[in-house]
């Protein structure tokens, strides 16, 4: 169509042709205009919620004075991030992210391949239905329910941990979990995996599912164990779907699942230096400390490495299975 | 998988048991411990089997039905406001999107799958929703930021009016002289019923279980605060005592563990009931995601 459209360009139209191009444009633009006013709605809250914040980033490198407004107030350079890094905190909350991200990737992935190929093997239908819809219900849980869960088995005077699972292995002294440190790493590794690992392992089951069942029997007629029907048939059958969902998180390293980090240890001051991550010390910086600067300069930080990261996830994830790329 | 080794086979159903009591045991902790006296619950812990059975936890949340019951209406309000408001916006930018012959799809496709990439976070977004259009302490805080439209679900749409609805049935519509709007109205949306039940539903459970928007938006209206944040504000008045023993605060203002477990309890447990209906739908809503927009 374009083509025949372009063609007669070439020599000077006459004046019947000339008015019948603007017909043919008026047409095409009453056809058009009901779509693009329905495109109006998205289009001004993509604005609004996406695209002035994406422009707002700009703060960060801005003293923001209320009485002065957010456009008069002065720029600063680079002054919000020599205050940032002043002190280690948000140091330490970047390296928690990365850290906790890497930890999820790997237990995530390795378990949700595991409860997979579980599923996969079990023989009893029954079995299997009801085991996906239940693995399922603590990620429909919203984290507040999760916290106030948390709370039940580690409370230091009446949670379950102190009161009947230490004893059963001869601890009688209870931890103060809430306290210490040391203990967070493990646990919030436990709640990712107890909320999450029921959605990837269904995504990994669909994956496991859709590989031909004649390969397994072609390989027992072989004399394949199990774990060589594993290693040999069924990884390298779900391999681009792991490295899809591994690259994706990995797109996303910078950024941690607020919730899990703010309400599961309680907001307790003593745990930062573990449970601290960028969302959580932008949240505080921010509606707590008051402190914009800071918290404009981390944020800014988060959405740059950010969008790194997607990209590069990306990139890799088309080189070596285009099919599952975003883009 | 192939197999008839019985360590094997022993091993995986005992892993997929497991599993499910490990995904079942928090919850009838929580049910146990609000239904366990008070005096039980300090002395001793929680507990797997009920030993000393009370129903005033649940006797005080009868009592205390004003507040949890309006905790609860304003939840349906927003989940019910948002769910309709971000299908009409979804459906609304999808349909343009489908035709293949739209004058700058591809820019306006850009515009929208950019959001997915790069974001301005929380300190941008919170002062554009404070200073240029302010949703603070509003109902608008709770449905408007982040959650009123997402462009994962609006190409997933568009996407499915594409490949589900066959060309030539549109086409037959506008040789009747069907306009863009009857066509929508009266065949894509009829035909995209199952994945438009699909992103409501995803979309209803976001609504129903956000709580950062109240924590970002509400400060002093916690009059319009959900049942996510009711339980939330329930727990941090209750931390807040344990650490000021000092009566500062009516103590008798926050509830005592039972009666939070047992808020706990009512707020999931209308997730739980319809669950069982809905969870088909669930499943195809999550997995969504492993197929390609």
């Amino acid at each position: 169509m374009e083509k025949k459209t372009k063609a007669p360009k070439k020599r000077a139209m006459t004046a019947s042709e000339k008015s019948y191009q603007r017909l043919r444009r008026r047409r095409r633009f009453i056809r058009y205009l009901p779509l693009y006013i329905m495109l109006l709605p998205g289009a001004a809250y993509l604005i609004i919620n996406n695209y002035l914040p994406m422009a707002g980033l700009l703060i960060a490198f801005k003293k923001v004075n209320y009485s002065l407004g957010l456009f008069k107030s002065p720029w600063v350079g680079l002054s919000n991030f020599k205050f940032l890094f002043s002190n280690s905190d948000a140091l330490i909350a970047l390296r928690n992210t990365v850290l906790y991200n890497l930890g999820f990737i790997l237990l995530g992935n390795v378990f949700a391949i595991i409860v997979a190929i579980a599923l996969d093997s079990a023989k009893n239908r029954y079995f299997k239905r009801i085991s996906q819809v239940v693995y399922l219900i603590p990620f429909l849980l919203s984290t507040v329910i999760v916290s106030y869960i948390v709370l039940a088995f580690l409370n230091p005077s009446n949670g379950f941990m102190n009161n009947t699972i230490l004893p059963l292995f001869g601890i009688d002294k209870p931890i103060k979990w809430y306290n210490e440190s040391k203990y967070w790493p493990m646990i919030l590794n436990i709640v990712f995996l107890w909320m999450s690992f029921g959605y990837s392992s269904i995504l990994y089951y669909s994956s496991v599912i859709s590989i031909d069942k004649t390969y397994y029997e072609a390989a027992v007629v072989d004399g394949a164990s199990v774990w060589q029907q594993i290693i040999h048939i069924t990884l390298p059958g779900i391999k681009p779907t792991i490295i899809t969902l591994v690259l994706l998180a990995i797109g996303r390293i910078c950024y941690s699942d607020f919730g899990l980090f703010y309400l599961i240890p309680q907001h307790s001051g003593l745990l930062y230096s573990t449970t601290q991550t960028i969302d959580t010390f932008v949240y505080r910086a921010l509606l707590e400390l008051n402190d914009v600067g800071r918290s404009s300069a981390a944020g800014f930080l988060q959405s740059i490495m950010g969008f790194i990261f997607v990209l590069g996830a990306n990139m890799l994830v088309s080189k070596l299975d285009k099919e599952s790329a975003l883009f | 998988m192939v197999s008839n080794n019985k360590t094997y086979n022993f091993f995986v159903n005992f892993l997929l048991a497991t599993l499910i009591v490990a995904c079942i045991i928090p919850f009838w902790l929580l049910f146990v411990g609000s239904v366990t006296s008070e005096d039980y619950l300090l002395q001793h812990g929680y507990t797997l089997f009920p030993k000393e059975f009370s129903f005033s936890a649940y006797q005080y949340l009868w009592g205390a039905k004003d507040s949890i019951g309006r905790a609860y209406l304003m939840s349906i309000v927003i989940a019910s406001i948002g769910v309709v408001a971000n299908i009409v916006l979804t459906v609304l930018f999808a349909y343009p999107l489908s035709h293949k012959d739209l004058p700058g799809r591809g820019a306006i496709s850009f515009f929208l799958f950019f959001t997915m990439l790069f974001n301005g976070g929380l300190v941008p977004t919170y002062m554009v929703y404070t200073n240029i259009i302010n949703v603070k302490d509003t109902l608008a805080g709770m449905i408007v930021p982040y959650l009123l439209m997402n462009a994962f679900f609006v190409i997933i749409m568009r996407t499915y009016f594409t490949s589900s609805i066959p060309g030539e049935v549109l086409e037959a519509a506008r040789i009747d002289g069907a306009n863009e709007v009857q066509s929508l109205l009266k065949i894509v949306l009829p035909m995209s019923k199952p994945i438009i039940a699909t992103i409501a539903l995803m979309t209803l459970i976001t609504y129903w279980n956000n709580w950062t928007n109240g924590i970002y938006f509400l400060t002093t209206r916690t009059d319009l605060y959900g049942i996510q944040n009711y339980l939330n504000d329930v727990m941090n008045k209750a931390s807040f005592l344990q650490s000021h023993m000092t009566g500062l605060i009516n103590a008798k203002a926050v509830p005592n563990i039972s009666v939070r477990m047992a808020i706990a309890v009512i707020a999931v447990l209308p997730l739980m009931i319809a669950y069982p209906f809905f969870q088909k739908y669930f499943v195809k809503g999550i997995t969504l995601g492993s197929v390609k927009g």
